[in-house]
C-alpha cells in the first residue's frame, strides 16, 4: 500500500494542506466564477436584438398582409440567444437553485417530496399534449375518460359524493369552495355574512373569504395547538357562514375535535371548509368525508406529486358533500351511455338538477396535472397511497423525537407528516429562527416553513415527507442537532448571523427591494435602474 | 413500492426511537368513527409499464393536433415549441424546486422571473409585469379588481370582444362584490362604440383584441375617453405571438394587459396548465395582484434577486391582500421565456409573420367557396366565416373527414340566437398548404 490519501488511481483524495499565507476561500477570482459557481447575466446582457435560436421557413412575400393599419412598427427591444447560448444561460441558471433532486426540502405544509419521472412521460404522450381544449367531444373521450378517472379516486380517497375539478391552485380551490357554500347558501334564502377562520390557516384562506365577498374573523388556537371549540362555538349565530380549518392543521396536529367542530357547525347553518394542504398526512387512511368536512380542495401538486416548478402550475379540484354538491362550477364531465362531454351550458347543467354558481376559468382545469397525478395513483394505488401517509408521518415523528431533546418542540402528541418548532430553544444565543435556517443552507439543506404558522413564536415546521430514506433522516437530524449545540455554544453568533456563505449569493437586502423596486431590466444604462 | 424508500426494518427503528408500537399509534388523534377505513374499490400498486399501457390506451383514444388538419383557436394555439424548451424546464432545479421563498439558493428561478417580467414588460409595452397568474382569464378577473381599487369606482364594462370565458371568469369572481358589470353584445365585426360606454362612474373598460372573433381592435380612441373620464383600459390578449406583427396595447394606451401566454412555450395540454401574463403601468404597481421579483444587492453587493412587494400578498396582508393568488405557473412561465429568448425581435417577427400569411391564405382559400363569406377584414391568425348552413353541422362533419376546422361560435355564446353560421378558423406556423388545401376541399365537400 502506498499513502493512505491515494486511490488506486493514484489521484489524490485528501487536499494538500494549504500553505498557512494562502486563504484559499478568499481568491480574488479573475472571472468572478469559483469553479461550478459560474456568474450568469441576464439575457439583456448578452442577447442581441438580431440573433435568434429558431429557424424558420422563409415568409411568402406574394400574400398581402390584412393587419389593416395595426401593423407593429417599433422595435420590441426582445434579445435573441443562439440554443447554445439559450442552453447554457438556463443550464447555469439553473445550477444556482436547490430542488428535491438535490437534497431533502422539509418545506412544512408544501410537500416537497419525490416527483416520479414516469408522470412527466406521461403528460407528454401525443394524445394528451397536443389537445385543443374545444375540440369535439368526439375527439377528445380519453381525455374526458381520464379526468373523469381522476374524480372518481379523488371522490373514493376522501369519501366525498363530488368533485369540482376546474380550479387551477390550492387559493383557487378554496375560491371554488366558497363559492358553492355561499350559492348554498344563498339558495336557501339565508345568505350570511362572516366567514371564520382559524388563527393558525395559511395566508389564502382570509384572504379567499374576503375575495368572495366575506367578513373575515379569526378563531383563536388552544394552548395545545388546535381550534379553539369553546371559542368557535361562541361565535357562531345566523350570521356565520362557514368556518375554515386546515387539518391537519398547520401546527401539524390532527384536529381530534373536528367532527363536534362540524356538528356544531351544521347546528347553526353553517358549513365547514377544510385546507387540504395537508392531505398528504391521511390519504389512503382517513376520508375527510366521514369527518364531517363540506369542501376541501386537494393541491395536487402536494399530495400527488405533480412538480412545483418555481412556484406552479398547480391544481386544486374540490370535493363537496351532498349538501353542496349541486353548486358546482362550469363546466364539468357528464359520463351517459358509454360517452363523455362537457356539460358547459347553466341551462343543460340545470335540466339535470344542478345549480352551477359561474365559471371559475377559460376552459377546464388542469389537464397537465390530472394525468401526472392520475399517473402517481395507479403507480401507488390503494396499498402504496396508505404507506404514503404511514411513511409519512412516521417520518416527521421521527425527527420530533430525535429532536425532542434539542429543539423546543411546540405541541406534546404526536404529530402528522410535519413538526413545528418554535424559538425557545434559541433564547439567548443571539441566534434567530432565520439566522438558523440560513445556516442549514450552509450545509446543503433547504429550510423548513420558517415563521409559519403565526401562533408560534419563531415557528419552524419540518416536513421530510415519505420519500426519505432513514439514512437521509439521520444525516439531517445528526446536522440540526450540532447546529443547536452550535447555538448554544455561544461562540458562533456571528458565523450564524453572516449565514448562508457558501451560496451563489448571500443574505439579499430585501428592504431596498422592497423600498426602491425595480421589477425589470432596462435598457440605455450600465445597470438596471426602475422602469419611470 | 419504488418511490418510498424506507425498508420494514427501517420502519421498525424509527417506531421504536418515537416509542410506538405501531403506526396506528400515531393515529390516535383521529375519532374512532374515521379509522379503519378501506379502500377495496381502488386498485392495488401497479408497475411503470402497467401504468405506462393503461394511460396511453386513454391517450390513443382522442384525436390530437397534428393527426390531421387542425385549425382551432380560440383562446388557445397550436405552434411549435422548440426542442431545447421542453429539455430545459425538466432540469431538475427549475422542475423540482419550490416558489422562490429562500433567495441565495433560488437565484436560478429568480433572475428566470426577472428576465420574464422585463419580456412581457416590452411585448405588451407596458411598464411592468409581474410573475405570472394562472392563465388568461383568471389574469383578466384580477384586473378588473385592481381598476376598481386604484379607481375607487365599481361600474366595469365587457366588451363584446371578449372570449365569453374570460367575461364568465369575470363575472364569476365579481359576483359578491359591489361591482357593477356592463356587459355588451357580442361585436363580431368590431362596430361597437367603446368610447360612448364609458363615463364618470367607469372603473374600466375591458377590451380583447385580436378579439375573440379574430378581428383587430382600434383602442386609441377608447383609451383616450377612458383617461378623461378617469376610467382605466384593460386589454386583453389571447394570442400573445399577435405581438410580433401587431402594435402593443401599451402603444394604444393600455393601463392593465392581461394575457395568455401558452403560445409561447406551452402545449395545447386541453386547456391547462397556462400562463397569465399580466403587465401594468410602474403607478400601479402596489395595487397589482401576485409574485413579483425585483432586483437587489446581497451581502457582499453583488447584484440578486428576491421576491419583493411582498405586503401586497395573502402570506402577509390575510384578509387585506390585492388577492388570494399563491401558486401560480412558474414553470410555464419558465418555457414562456425560454421560448422567447431563442426567438427573439427577430424570430417572434418571423413567427408571427408566418401565422398571419398562414391565416391570409386559408381565409382568401375559403372565401373563393360559394356563400363563404369574411366577417373579420383584419386579423392576425384567426378570423370568423359565416356559412351557408349550420356551423355545428358541419363542423362535425368536417371532423367525420379528419379536419378539426375551427369552433363554432355558438358553442361559445350558446345564449346568442342568429349565431349559428358562424365558425372561428385559426391558422398558424404548424398549418401546411396541404392542410389548408384538404380543409377547403373537404369544406366544398360538405357543402355541396
Amino acid at each position: 500500500m502506498t499513502g493512505s490519501t491515494m486511490n488506486r488511481q493514484g489521484r489524490q483524495t485528501q487536499p494538500h494542506a494549504a500553505p498557512a499565507n494562502v486563504n484559499v476561500t478568499q481568491t480574488e477570482m479573475i472571472t468572478g466564477n469559483r469553479g461550478l459557481q459560474i456568474e450568469e447575466g441576464l439575457i439583456f446582457d448578452h442577447g442581441k436584438l438580431d440573433v435568434t435560436g429558431v429557424d424558420f421557413a422563409v415568409p411568402d412575400d406574394t400574400v398581402e398582409h390584412r393587419l389593416g393599419n395595426f401593423a407593429r412598427t417599433s422595435v420590441i427591444g426582445l434579445p435573441g440567444l443562439s440554443e447554445p447560448e439559450a442552453v447554457r444561460h438556463y443550464v447555469r441558471l439553473s445550477q444556482k437553485n436547490f430542488s428535491i433532486d438535490t437534497g431533502l426540502y422539509p418545506l412544512g405544509s408544501c410537500t416537497m417530496k419525490h416527483n416520479p419521472r414516469l408522470n412527466e412521460k406521461m403528460a407528454r404522450l401525443d394524445g394528451f399534449m397536443n389537445l385543443h381544449p374545444m375540440q369535439p367531444h368526439k375527439t377528445v373521450q380519453g381525455a374526458l375518460e381520464l379526468i373523469d378517472t381522476l374524480a372518481d379516486w379523488l371522490k373514493v380517497l376522501t369519501g366525498m359524493p363530488a368533485v369540482a375539478m376546474s380550479p387551477k391552485a390550492g387559493a383557487h380551490g378554496e375560491l371554488c369552495g366558497l363559492m358553492a357554500i355561499r350559492a348554498c347558501l344563498e339558495d336557501r334564502g339565508d345568505a350570511r355574512k362572516v366567514v371564520l377562520v382559524s388563527d393558525s390557516a395559511h395566508g389564502t384562506n382570509p384572504a379567499t373569504a374576503a375575495t368572495c365577498g366575506y367578513a373575515v374573523e379569526a378563531i383563536p388556537s388552544t394552548r395545545d395547538g388546535r381550534v379553539d371549540l369553546a371559542a368557535l362555538k361562541a361565535r357562531l349565530g345566523p350570521d356565520v357562514a362557514a368556518f375554515m380549518l386546515t387539518n391537519p392543521n398547520t401546527c401539524g396536529l390532527f384536529e381530534r375535535e373536528i367532527i363536534e367542530i362540524s356538528e356544531a357547525l351544521h347546528e347553526a347553518g353553517a358549513l365547514l371548509y377544510c385546507d387540504g394542504a395537508n392531505f398528504n398526512a391521511i390519504v389512503g387512511r382517513v376520508r375527510p368525508g366521514d369527518l364531517g368536512v363540506d369542501a376541501m380542495h386537494i393541491n395536487l401538486h402536494k399530495t400527488f406529486s405533480t412538480p412545483h416548478g418555481g412556484g406552479g402550475p398547480g391544481a386544486g379540484p374540490v370535493v363537496l358533500s351532498e349538501a353542496l354538491a349541486p353548486y358546482v362550477p362550469l363546466p364539468y364531465i357528464k359520463h351517459e351511455l358509454g360517452e363523455y362531454s362537457l356539460v358547459e351550458i347553466e341551462e343543460e347543467a340545470v335540466e339535470e338538477g344542478g345549480k352551477p354558481f359561474g365559471r371559475l376559468s377559460a376552459f377546464h382545469g388542469q389537464m397537465g396535472m390530472f394525468v401526472r397525478s392520475l399517473s402517481y395513483m395507479m403507480s401507488h394505488g390503494s396499498d402504496g397511497l396508505r404507506q404514503v401517509s404511514d411513511d409519512a408521518v412516521l417520518s416527521a415523528n421521527y425527527v420530533a423525537a430525535r429532536l425532542k431533546d434539542h429543539m423546543s418542540q411546540s405541541f406534546e402528541g404526536p404529530c402528522m407528516h410535519e413538526v413545528l418548532f418554535d424559538d425557545r430553544f434559541l433564547k439567548d444565543t443571539g441566534v434567530s429562527t432565520l439566522d438558523f435556517a440560513k445556516a442549514m443552507i450552509d450545509e446543503g439543506y433547504h429550510p423548513m416553513t420558517v415563521y409559519f404558522p403565526l401562533v408560534v413564536s419563531g415557528a419552524m415546521l419540518i416536513e421530510p415527507t415519505e420519500t426519505e430514506s432513514k439514512e437521509s433522516l439521520d444525516q439531517f437530524i445528526d446536522t440540526l442537532i450540532a447546529l443547536t449545540e452550535r447555538a448554544k455554544s455561544g461562540t458562533a453568533e456571528e458565523a450564524f448571523h453572516q449565514a448562508p456563505t457558501m451560496t451563489p449569493r448571500r443574505r439579499l437586502d430585501e428592504t431596498q427591494a422592497a423600498r426602491n423596486p425595480v421589477l425589470r431590466w432596462l435598457p440605455d444604462t450600465p445597470t438596471a435602474q426602475a422602469a419611470e | 413500492m419504488r418511490y418510498l424508500p424506507l425498508t420494514d426494518p427501517d420502519r421498525s427503528a424509527m417506531l421504536q426511537a418515537v416509542g410506538v408500537a405501531s403506526i396506528d399509534d400515531l393515529f390516535v388523534d383521529v375519532p374512532q368513527a374515521a379509522r379503519g377505513v378501506k379502500f377495496d374499490d381502488l386498485p392495488r400498486f401497479a408497475s411503470e409499464l402497467s401504468v405506462e399501457r393503461q394511460l396511453t390506451h386513454m391517450a390513443n383514444k382522442n384525436m390530437r393536433a397534428g393527426s390531421s388538419p387542425f385549425f382551432i383557436g380560440a383562446g388557445a394555439y397550436w405552434h411549435h415549441v422548440p426542442a431545447s424548451v421542453d429539455h430545459l424546464i425538466q432540469r431538475s432545479e427549475f422542475l423540482t424546486s419550490y416558489t422562490p421563498y429562500q433567495p441565495e439558493i433560488s437565484q436560478g428561478t429568480l433572475q428566470v422571473l426577472f428576465e420574464f417580467q422585463t419580456q412581457v414588460a416590452m411585448l405588451t409595452g407596458m411598464e411592468v409585469a409581474n410573475a405570472s397568474m394562472y392563465d388568461g382569464s383568471t389574469a383578466a378577473a384580477e384586473a378588473v379588481k385592481m381598476a376598481m381599487r386604484i379607481t375607487r369606482r365599481s361600474r366595469v364594462v365587457l366588451s363584446g370582444s371578449l372570449h365569453p370565458h374570460y367575461r364568465d371568469t369575470i363575472v364569476t369572481n365579481e359576483a359578491h362584490t359591489d361591482s357593477e358589470l356592463e356587459l355588451c353584445p357580442h361585436d363580431m365585426r368590431g362596430s361597437e362604440d367603446l368610447c360612448s360606454m364609458i363615463d364618470d362612474k367607469t372603473a374600466a373598460i375591458v377590451v380583447q383584441t385580436p378579439s375573440v372573433f379574430g378581428g383587430l381592435i382600434d383602442l386609441e380612441k377608447a383609451a383616450r375617453t377612458a383617461h378623461e373620464k378617469g376610467a382605466l383600459l384593460i386589454v386583453v390578449v389571447t394570442e400573445i405571438v399577435s405581438l410580433g406583427a401587431v402594435r402593443s396595447p401599451g402603444e394604444m394606451g393600455a393601463d392593465i394587459v392581461v394575457a395568455e401566454g401558452q403560445s409561447l412555450g406551452n402545449g395545447l395540454n386541453f386547456g391547462g396548465p397556462y400562463v397569465g401574463l399580466f403587465a401594468t403601468r410602474q403607478k400601479y404597481v402596489r395595487q397589482m395582484p401576485g409574485r413579483v421579483c425585483g432586483e437587489t444587492v446581497d451581502a457582499d453587493g453583488k447584484r440578486g434577486y428576491v421576491l419583493t412587494l411582498s405586503t401586497r400578498e395573502q402570506h402577509i396582508r390575510r384578509e387585506k391582500a390585492t388577492s388570494n393568488i399563491c401558486t401560480n405557473s412558474g414553470l410555464c412561465a419558465l418555457a414562456f421565456s425560454i421560448h422567447l429568448s431563442l426567438l427573439g425581435e427577430k424570430g417572434l417577427r418571423k413567427l408571427a409573420i408566418l401565422n398571419h400569411q398562414s391565416a391570409v391564405k386559408l381565409a382568401n382559400a375559403l372565401c373563393e367557396i360559394d356563400q363563404v363569406e369574411l366577417v373579420t377584414p383584419n386579423f392576425f391568425n384567426e378570423f370568423t366565416i359565416a356559412l351557408p348552413k349550420n356551423a355545428h353541422r358541419i363542423a362535425n362533419a368536417l371532423a367525420d373527414r379528419d379536419v378539426l376546422c375551427g369552433v363554432r361560435a355558438s358553442r361559445l355564446f350558446p345564449e346568442c340566437p342568429g349565431i349559428g353560421r358562424y365558425l372561428i378558423v385559426a391558422a398558424t406556423e404548424m398549418n401546411t398548404d396541404e392542410d389548408r388545401d384538404a380543409f377547403v376541399r373537404a369544406l366544398k365537400e360538405v357543402l355541396r
